[in-house]
């Protein structure tokens, strides 16, 4: 455990590192992507709710470990071989956060559709009623309100992101599954190894998820 | 032209269906400024929602609603600027709970850029000082018993300054002992000259209020008249079924 500690583990907080960046960088076009098609999905417009209720049936129906090759390998293939001409790289980063940002976005979207309709439709009404334009109401209103129980959600949905990086060891990217397995090879500690990785796992999904109990509270002001 | 008064509210053979359910068939009724008209009748009658026609809460499937002379029915009509002129006031209040009551009160001047940030401030002090609320001015809704929420829900509509007032049943959801106060807070916003339409079951304030009343039943005015035509005396034998259970 100590030989695995010193030797090895200035590799594995490198490791942790890329997985916090790696998980960072979907989350980040996650929330965009779960705003949009959660807007789309409420919006009075049935082109829209269809268009986002299609794209977040895609993304739960495949399971990511098949998104993964399929944007890491496949998407490159298509155009540089089926559709030729094209000389697309990706790189694992590029492709994992993609991957990520799709997967999380689309059960962002749902956090978002069902925050939103949590809220009591009275208040859209009322702020519709004194003259705001529906996106005024929905940016000061409606959607203050929606974070506010959509914030449990959200943070349930980072940890499984966090944890779904590694999943993206299959292509490749050196995130600290990746690193681990390297480590065990290299040392045939099996169980110490792992019992590191699982417990640096454990310590920052634990700061994660104790600091989003704080934002929390404090969101709660006036409730 | 009505006893020499602008028509604020002119609604023509207004039809309203949800899917194949008609609930309202053919409603024309015009009301002058400065008017308080009360809508009566039993529930499912449709009152609410013709209430809710006249800001186009609800989308009319046929007929006209024509508000200071602007037709709110035409898809053109940017419903918005109409709708900052008429003041609604709703059963469950609809107080903004992400928001303080100031806050509650000037999101729509300064978001509509109705005027400055102080000037906002100052004339929502000065509404809240009317219904007697002053200082509540920093709490937040949840703080409020049901009547204050009510009457800082009518002073928010009045930060608008609004031309005509809609009340959907705004004391249908209070405790008895909290009626009072936001009906005298009605009472006098009738007495300055607002132009009022309040759907209620208070038949008490209806009279002493109301210039008109209408009763509906069924999706059509049955019958309409002052107070003490309708209520006193009615001619309609739906009206006095329902008048008969009410008082």
């Amino acid at each position: 455990m100590v030989k695995i500690i010193t030797v090895y583990g200035s590799m594995l907080t490198g490791a942790m590192g890329r997985t916090l960046l790696l998980a960072l960088l979907g989350l980040f076009f996650a929330c965009i992507i779960g705003l949009f098609f959660g807007l789309l999905s409420v919006v009075r417009n049935k082109v829209c709710n269809i268009i986002s209720q299609v794209f977040v049936d895609a993304v739960r129906g495949v399971p990511m470990i098949v998104l993964a090759f399929f944007i890491y390998f496949g998407i490159p293939y298509l155009f540089n071989t089926i559709i030729g001409g094209f000389n697309v790289t990706l790189t694992a980063l590029q492709a994992g956060s993609a991957c990520l940002a799709l997967n999380c976005g689309a059960y962002m979207s749902e956090i978002i559709r069902a925050g939103i309709q949590s809220v009591d439709i009275g208040q859209m009404e009322a702020a519709r009623s004194l003259g705001l334009p529906y996106g005024k109401a929905m940016r000061k209103v409606v959607l203050p309100q929606a974070i506010r129980t959509m914030i449990p959600s959200i943070i349930n949905q980072f940890i499984i992101t966090l944890k779904d990086t590694s999943i993206l060891s299959v292509i490749g990217f050196p995130e600290l599954v990746n690193t681990a397995k390297n480590v065990q090879a290299n040392t045939f500690m099996a169980f110490q190894t792992w019992a590191i990785v699982g417990i640096m796992y454990l310590i920052v999904i634990t700061i994660l998820s104790r600091s989003a109990k704080v934002v929390e509270r404090r969101l709660n002001v006036g409730r | 032209m009505l006893d020499g008064k602008m028509i604020k509210i002119h609604a023509e053979n207004v039809k309203k269906n949800f899917g194949s359910i008609e609930v309202l068939k053919d409603i024309s009724t015009d009301i002058s400024e400065g008017e308080v008209v009360v809508i009566i009748g039993p529930s499912g009658s449709g009152k609410s929602t013709f209430l809710r026609c006249l800001n186009r809460l609800e989308n009319v499937t046929n007929g006209k609603v024509i508000i200071d002379g602007i037709d709110i029915t035409d898809k053109k009509t940017n419903i918005n600027s109409v709708r900052e002129n008429i003041g609604m006031v709703f059963q469950h209040f609809n107080l903004f709970n992400n928001l303080n009551i100031i806050d509650n009160m000037t999101l729509a001047p300064i978001q509509l850029k109705k005027c400055s940030k102080a000037e906002a401030e100052n004339r929502a002090r000065e509404m809240l000082k009317r219904v007697g609320l002053s200082e509540k001015a920093e709490s937040y809704p949840s703080q409020l018993s049901g009547g204050q929420k009510q009457r800082v829900a009518i002073a928010r509509s009045l930060c608008m300054q609004p031309k005509i007032m809609l009340f959907d049943e705004p004391t249908s959801a209070l405790d008895p002992e909290m009626v009072g106060e936001v009906l005298k807070v009605m009472k006098d916003l009738a007495e300055d000259g607002m132009t009022m339409v309040i759907v209620t079951h208070e038949m008490g304030f209806a009279r002493e209020v109301a210039d008109r009343i209408l009763f509906m039943d069924g999706g059509y005015i049955v019958e309409e008249g002052t107070p003490l035509e309708l209520l006193m005396n009615p001619k309609e034998k739906r009206t006095k079924d329902f008048l008969d259970k009410v008082l």
